[in-house]
């Protein structure tokens, strides 16, 4: 009788945990459906092919082409600078100073770089770039989409940096051992065993450094400035997906609007193609781990 | 003999069966501090198994990990004494921690494969030791996996993966890829403990073809293994080597009560 | 617990060990209340009891099969070694021996049917010494057995001795009895059977006592144990030769 009631009891309790944190998640899964649908539903006007292949939207049938490209550009020269800078940063953490008083500061200090305001970053680079630059070229002011690669990637490196570092300290230790006791030296180890050991992981951090870029507009206003023309130089100033949504919502004319729309629905898709490529292949080498 | 009979140990058990290959005297080691290892004395024989037992944490793994120094590479580890390989001690700065893993093969709990394929997991060691030609190391190779009686379920598949294999294949590779840098000592660190019964007796079977040519040292918490497989048996507890001698002597009447309560598995 | 008096970590192990003990020292108990019986159907000559004595004898086969048994699911489930194994060992050894003793009080119930038949003899009374002695081993031998005390097996396996003077000296009487009168012979042969038989179970308590050395020590109880039964002495065959 007594027991009965208890699992009673216990089945009540288990069957409202679980509806509150279905109700939780379906939540979340509501904004998210919400948000795909919105950029949908107020883009679905204006993507077409004009949107991947004609540039400055203030002409008729205009599109984002350049901004694409600019995007494009820009992502790539942030990872670039970023996942040497941030492999080795992370190897360095992992294999040379892990359990150090230094290397436990530098983690540290890493993780607030993590979670620096982009604005903040954006500013930096101008700081150190952009201005020192301009007193080069005589007074023109130098955004360029260097800098603005220079920037994403300041956002890029510690994401690379702190999965470089986990991905590392997940190899088991015992394998550091058994290429020690086989006389391979520490470097030797570190290249060809642990970076192979945990490739796809760090790949993954690279690519989800790439999401998380992909999307900034902060810190590409003050250095790569934005331009409505296509341009392949990275030392021009450089337009972006981001910051052409940001300036195409503003305009009062709807069509650009809805331009700008059909661009933020690109950049997720894109957020989201990388996210569901970096889970496949960690899944993937997940099972042959085992 | 006579500094260790000093001691108050016995390390002659060794001396009765076979030469000398590790000849430890006076080893204390240190960890952030902390007494790890107390005083150890102990000849191990060549050519034989020598079993380490006891409980976790009196320091088994400990001294399996000082035969080849890879304790060292870990921060405020210290070892003080003397431990001889063939008349030089490998304790000595001085001595060549190049030459000492290639003397000293190691295998551990858990089977770890490199991430590479089966042929590249035994051929890597060897490369880094010696330069061969493309048909001498397939020669290197296929010997070594021979060796480890893995040859026959691995020839046809040389080149997939190596995390393809089954846990037990796994080990015996490690084991194969320890041996074909041919060294003298074998050091075992619980190596069947995450296997299952029949993965273990083949990794037994594997130790007891070896020790005709390699000094095995095996670390185990499974008595029966230890009783099995082993020649010599050592018992520690609390970082003191409470008794060394022939494994049947230990296994029927061990000299000490506190060899005994462990074995008998009573309180200790 | 010979090797070790502490507890062992699974303590169902303790109670199987325990058990064993236990089982051993009640066989023995019976299989020395059987040689007490037996003298006394001799002395009572009741040739009923005599019987019920032989039948007693399968109480002490069923005790060793089961030891057998208990003693082979030990050694299969609980794989014990050093000190476990030799307590282990050491009961099968000394159940078999037991039971030996138990076949022997039996034959000494048997043959006293074919004695009661015949007319009682003087030297019938000799044998209830000698028993009394054998008895008196094994129940020593028993206690040494469950205390795990190789001092006293020991002690019981040198006593051991007066047991064997006591049974040549009964040899010797016999002898005298059958030379004296020729119709002695057939009662004096049966109690010289008898004699042996309980002089062998004297020999199965050493047995039990090395056994107990053997568990608590771990080696053999070594020393060559003095031979004081001089029965297959020449001297003695001389004596017997007289009548030629």
């Amino acid at each position: 009788m007594k027991s009965s009631s208890l699992y009673l009891r216990r089945r009540i309790k288990n069957v409202v945990a679980l509806g509150l944190s279905s109700v939780a998640t379906l939540i979340g899964l509501i904004f998210l459906a919400w948000i795909l649908w919105e950029t949908l539903r107020q883009g679905i006007g204006a993507i077409n092919w004009n949107l991947f292949s004609k540039i400055s939207v203030y002409r008729e049938n205009g599109g984002l082409a350049n901004a694409m490209v600019g995007s494009l550009i820009l992502d790539l020269l942030g990872i670039a600078i970023a996942t040497p800078i941030g492999v080795l940063a992370g190897t360095w953490l992992a294999e040379y100073a892990n359990r150090t008083k230094l290397g436990e500061t530098i983690r540290f200090l890493n993780d607030i770089l993590l979670s620096a305001p982009s604005i903040v970053l954006g500013l930096f680079v101008y700081t150190i770039v952009v201005l020192p630059t301009t007193a080069l070229t005589h007074g023109d002011t130098t955004f360029s989409g260097l800098a603005g690669g220079i920037a994403l990637a300041l956002i890029a490196l510690p994401v690379i940096v702190r999965t470089t570092d986990e991905m590392l300290r997940l190899v088991p230790s015992t394998l550091r051992e058994a290429a020690l006791s086989l006389g391979i030296p520490q470097w030797k180890l570190t290249l060809q065993i642990l970076i192979r050991a945990s490739r796809s992981g760090i790949i993954t951090g690279v690519l989800l450094a790439l999401a998380r870029i992909s999307g900034e507009t902060a810190p590409l206003l003050f250095t790569a400035f934005g331009n409505n023309f296509l341009t392949f130089n990275p030392m021009d100033k450089m337009p972006s997906l981001p910051q052409a949504i940001y300036e195409y919502t503003k305009d009062p004319d709807p069509a650009i609007n809805a331009i700008a729309w059909a661009g933020a629905f690109v950049v997720t898709m894109f957020v989201l193609a990388l996210s569901l490529i970096s889970r496949l292949i960690l899944s993937r080498n997940k099972v042959s781990h085992d | 003999m006579t500094e260790s009979a000093a001691a108050g140990i016995h390390p002659q058990p060794a001396a009765a069966l076979a030469p000398t290959k590790l000849r430890v005297r006076d080893l204390n080691f240190y960890y952030n501090g902390f007494h790890a290892l107390k005083g150890i004395n102990m000849d191990i024989p060549e050519k034989k198994v020598t079993a380490i037992i006891g409980p976790s944490g009196c320091g088994k793994s400990t001294l399996l990990r000082i035969f080849n120094r890879i304790y060292a590479i870990y921060p405020k580890l210290e070892a003080k004494g003397e431990i001889m390989l063939d008349e030089e001690n490998i304790l000595d700065t001085r001595y060549s921690m190049n030459k000492l893993r290639s003397k000293v093969g190691m295998v551990f709990q858990k089977p770890v494969p490199f991430p590479m394929t089966i042929f590249e997991n035994v051929a890597y060691g060897i490369r880094h030791h010696e330069r061969l030609s493309r048909a001498d190391m397939e020669i290197r190779v296929e010997q070594a996996l021979r060796s480890a009686a893995l040859w026959d379920e691995v020839k046809d598949k040389l080149k997939q993966n190596a995390l393809g294999l089954s846990g037990g294949q796994q080990q015996r590779l490690c084991i194969a890829r320890g041996i074909a840098l041919k060294p003298e000592v074998l050091l075992l660190d619980e190596p069947t403990s995450a296997l299952d019964p029949i993965a273990t007796g083949r990794i037994e079977q594997l130790v007891e073809e070896l020790k005709s040519e390699y000094t095995i040292v095996i670390v185990t918490h499974n008595m029966q293994q230890a009783a099995r497989c082993s020649d010599l048996t050592a018992f520690m507890y609390l970082g003191e080597l409470i008794e060394f001698d022939r494994t049947e002597q230990i296994f029927t009447k061990p000299g000490k009560k506190q060899t005994e309560d462990y074995i008998t598995g009573r309180f200790g | 617990m010979s090797g070790s008096n502490k507890e062992h970590i699974i303590k169902s192990y303790d109670d199987e060990l325990t058990r064993l003990t236990g089982e051993i020292v009640r066989m023995g108990e019976l299989a020395v209340t059987q040689l007490e019986s037996a003298i006394d159907v001799v002395e009572r000559r009741d040739e009923r009891a005599a019987q019920r004595v032989v039948a007693n004898d399968d109480a002490i086969d069923q005790l060793e099969q089961e030891i057998s048994h208990d003693v082979v699911r030990l050694l299969a489930l609980r794989a014990p070694i050093a000190g476990d194994l030799r307590n282990v060992f050491a009961a099968l050894r000394i159940a078999a021996d037991i039971e030996r003793i138990g076949d022997y009080a039996a034959n000494v119930a048997k043959r006293s049917i074919p004695l009661s038949m015949v007319a009682p003899i003087a030297p019938t009374n000799g044998l209830g010494y000698l028993a009394e002695l054998a008895a008196g081993e094994v129940r020593e031998v028993l206690v040494a057995y469950r205390d795990r005390d190789a001092e006293r097996a020991y002690q019981v396996w040198k006593d051991d001795a007066l047991l064997d003077e006591a049974y040549t000296g009964y040899f010797r009487q016999l002898l005298t009895y059958m030379m004296e009168d020729p119709r002695n012979i057939t009662p004096c042969t049966h109690l010289l059977f008898m004699a042996k038989n309980i002089e062998r179970i004297g020999d199965h308590a050493t047995n039990i006592a090395e056994n107990i050395w053997f568990q608590v020590h771990g080696e053999p109880l070594a020393t060559q144990r003095s031979k004081r039964d001089f029965t297959s002495n020449p001297e003695m065959t001389r004596l017997g030769d007289r009548s030629e």
